[in-house]
């Protein structure tokens, strides 16, 4: 998705980016985050929060035509704030109650006053999490790497 | 004669409630959790997930739990549970070049740009049972090792670079990615389906069709270009927004097989390739998965069908374990009726040639 | 992005039980051809949609679905509204259309460009959801075939003129053909492909 991360306009790319990372939340950053808010908004639900199945996809030999892989449940939610902002989110797996929060999360995400705490309090930290635990998952990894050594050369 | 009868319902309810104490085992041991399962029996959760077409970690190993580790028994509760939600849309393709790399190998190349990472494999244990898992023994931390940042490169795309290797499968710019859970199958099948099929195969029969072709059976010279397990994102179009986002993460296992060469008057040779991918860790069946997926190809690259790994309508109509087990394990049902109606007719026949043969008999001492 | 939040308005408050009265209703009405039925929930449709067939499409409608709109709807947000609420795509060929949403007034020239389905699956075909200006009252029609003892006559205001003339048409391609659901408001009633209709 480089491409499209490329033509998307500012706006739409921050929000990409907020509802990619509100997808990769742990629960518990939510409810912590949600428990943490001093005012809550009065949420209205527009849609859900579902629980449904996305064909997920592959590629022929890795790049070329798409192919039906399986299926993979996912849950959404799009809930509306008093003042009409609509928020909307998914995520693979059935938890609801995580999913109708981060709905809630990118709805106050778009409200100018509660998008610096949803960065700073919300997106940071998960962003923060995930990059750590790659990290330490690709380093678990590389201690995997095989280096050969050259016993003989086979040349004479 | 027919009768129609009713009755088991006590019997039955009674089996359940007594499956459901063998399925709890012994009291005095701790139940397990859908956690543990999931954490400890993972390969068995991601076998699951795999065959039931679904992916769903908790999901699959409730299944597991509940069929007391039968597997066929659990890919069928997730398949039944599958049925009863909603389609939301399709995925983008995963994008396997930009996986999150836990183990890549390939036998065909040694020095490769990212590496051999062997990661959390079978390969190279002794299979000594290991008497040191029957106490509960802390396990250390793995190792690390700074990772660097060289892209682990798709094999197939070093190959690519030079012209000595096929190229991705494209089909027609206007095909439609076809879909066997919504549309019945229909023979001969284009390339994408036959993938869909097999990612749901059964992996013992799909090991077992790669491991004749190995043997002679439709022989097509295999080397892993590359096996590589890890986490892949997956993105959707969210038509509210207008763009895609990310799910969330999913671990797919990818196999390059890379398979005997191929040329002719117009094509200089090149090497021809097989494909798998597989929900979860799942190794043997991408393996088996690309050597049978190539066996398929055997029209499309003109070579003789001859053995039964190459039989599409053969592979493709038998390789869904669901399907198997149901019509298999259907013949323990009451067949009360057709059962007598064969009876009675063995009797007939059999009266039949006892009173043509007493006939003969009769004749024949009457001769004598 | 949709700046289009009505959009996001509607929809039923109780999916699972109003959908599935909606279809009990709408299996009724298939089985008894003629039969006025009212909707009761409202599944607060954009206009110009009808209650009954916003009802009928978030029923009916889904992923697997796709539907085609008559030039009217497709310049208002029904379309969105569809595709929010019950996941259907829209498209513009009559052909893979599985439903078809008709608004009053329109004008209908054929039913030949719509999936009659194939002599193997013909329930491969479209439904065609018709809006009329009332159901009840109006021009005299009588219905018979399965699923009505002898003949059923039935009043309908508005019903598109060249539409006897295409339901002949549909009838010799049994057991192929498209089905028709009429809908005036909240009210609606079924036209399966079997009906004959005399004026």
């Amino acid at each position: 998705m480089d491409a499209a991360e490329q033509t998307l306009p500012a706006e739409q790319a921050g929000r990409r980016r907020c509802v990619s990372l509100l997808a990769g939340a742990i629960a518990g950053e939510l409810h912590a985050a949600w428990d943490a808010l001093k005012d809550k908004p009065e949420t209205k639900p527009v849609r859900g929060p579902e629980t449904g199945l996305v064909m997920v996809r592959g590629r022929i030999g890795g790049g070329g035509s798409p192919f039906n892989l399986g299926e993979a449940t996912v849950t959404r939610a799009t809930i509306a704030l008093a003042s009409g902002t609509v928020g909307h989110a998914q995520a693979l797996g059935t938890d609801k109650q995580k999913v109708r929060l981060a709905a809630i999360f990118d709805a106050l995400w778009q409200e100018d006053a509660t998008r610096e705490h949803i960065e700073s309090r919300l997106l940071t930290p998960i962003e923060n999490r995930i990059a750590a635990e790659n990290k330490a998952k690709a380093e678990e990894t590389a201690a995997t790497r095989v280096d050969f050594f050259t016993m003989v050369r086979g040349e004479d | 004669m027919y009768v129609a009868v009713k009755g088991g319902e006590a019997a039955i309810s009674n089996a359940h409630r007594l499956l459901a104490d063998r399925r709890r085992g012994d009291r005095s041991l701790p139940s397990i959790t859908i956690d543990q399962v999931a954490e400890q029996l993972g390969l068995a959760v991601d076998r699951v997930m795999a065959e039931a077409s679904l992916y769903d970690r908790s999901l699959a190993a409730l299944a597991v739990r509940q069929s007391r580790g039968d597997l066929i028994e659990a890919i069928f509760l997730l398949r039944a549970y599958r049925t009863t939600l909603p389609r939301f849309g399709s995925s983008v393709p995963l994008d396997t070049a930009e996986m999150q790399v836990e183990r890549r190998v390939s036998a065909t190349y040694k020095d490769l740009p990212g590496g051999q990472l062997l990661g959390p494999t079978f390969d190279y244990t002794h299979r000594l049972l290991d008497p040191s898992l029957l106490s509960d023994e802390a396990v250390e931390e793995p190792a690390r090792r700074n990772a660097g940042d060289e892209q682990i490169m798709r094999v197939s795309d070093i190959l690519a670079h030079e012209g000595l290797i096929e190229a991705d499968g494209e089909l027609p710019q206007d095909h439609q990615a076809g879909d066997l859970t919504r549309e019945p199958m229909e023979f001969p099948m284009s390339r994408d389906l036959r993938l869909q099929a097999l990612a749901r195969g059964d992996e013992g029969f799909l090991l077992a069709l790669g491991y004749s072709t190995q043997r002679g059976y439709g022989r097509n010279h295999p080397f892993v270009g590359e096996i590589r397990i890890g986490e892949v994102e997956v993105e959707m179009d969210v038509p509210e927004l207008g763009f895609a986002v990310s799910l969330g993460h999913i671990r797919v296992t990818e196999c390059q097989m890379v398979n005997q060469f191929k040329g002719s008057s117009k094509a200089p040779p090149q090497f021809t390739r097989g494909y798998g991918l597989v929900f979860g860790q799942s190794e043997r069946k991408s393996m088996s998965m690309s050597l049978v997926d190539r066996a398929l190809r055997a029209e499309e690259l003109g070579e003789d069908i001859t053995a039964p790994a190459q039989d599409e309508e053969f592979v493709i109509s038998h390789s869904d374990n669901v399907q198997a087990t149901g019509f298999v394990e259907h013949l323990k049902l009451p067949h009360y009726v057709d059962f007598q109606a064969e009876l009675a007719m063995v009797r007939r026949m059999r009266a039949d040639i006892e009173g043509a043969r007493d006939g003969e008999t009769e004749m024949k001492d009457a001769a004598e | 992005m949709s700046a289009n939040t009505h959009v996001f308005t509607g929809g039923f408050s109780d999916p699972v039980f109003q959908s599935q009265s909606v279809f009990r209703m709408l299996m009724d009405g298939m089985a008894r051809p003629g039969s006025v039925h009212a909707v009761e929930h409202d599944a607060g449709q954009p206009d110009p949609l009808g209650t009954a067939a916003g009802a009928i499409a978030l029923t009916l409608c889904d992923h697997d679905t796709p539907v085609w709109l008559s030039a009217g709807f497709s310049k208002s947000s029904v379309g969105e509204w569809m595709g929010f609420h019950s996941g259907a795509s829209l498209t513009r060929e009559k052909a893979e259309a599985r439903f078809a949403f008709v608004e009053a007034g329109a004008a209908l020239s054929s039913f030949g460009l719509f999936s009659p389905g194939t002599q193997e699956y013909p329930d491969r075909s479209t439904t065609l959801v018709i809006e009329v200006a009332a159901l009840g009252e109006g021009q005299s029609f009588t219905l018979s075939g399965p699923g009505i003892l002898q003949s059923k006559s039935v009043e309908i205001t508005g019903l598109p003129e060249a539409f006897l003339r295409l339901w002949a048409d549909n009838r010799p391609l049994f057991p192929r053909g498209v089905d028709v659901i009429l809908t005036a408001g909240r009210s609606f009633l079924c036209l399966p492909r079997t009906t004959k209709i005399v004026a």
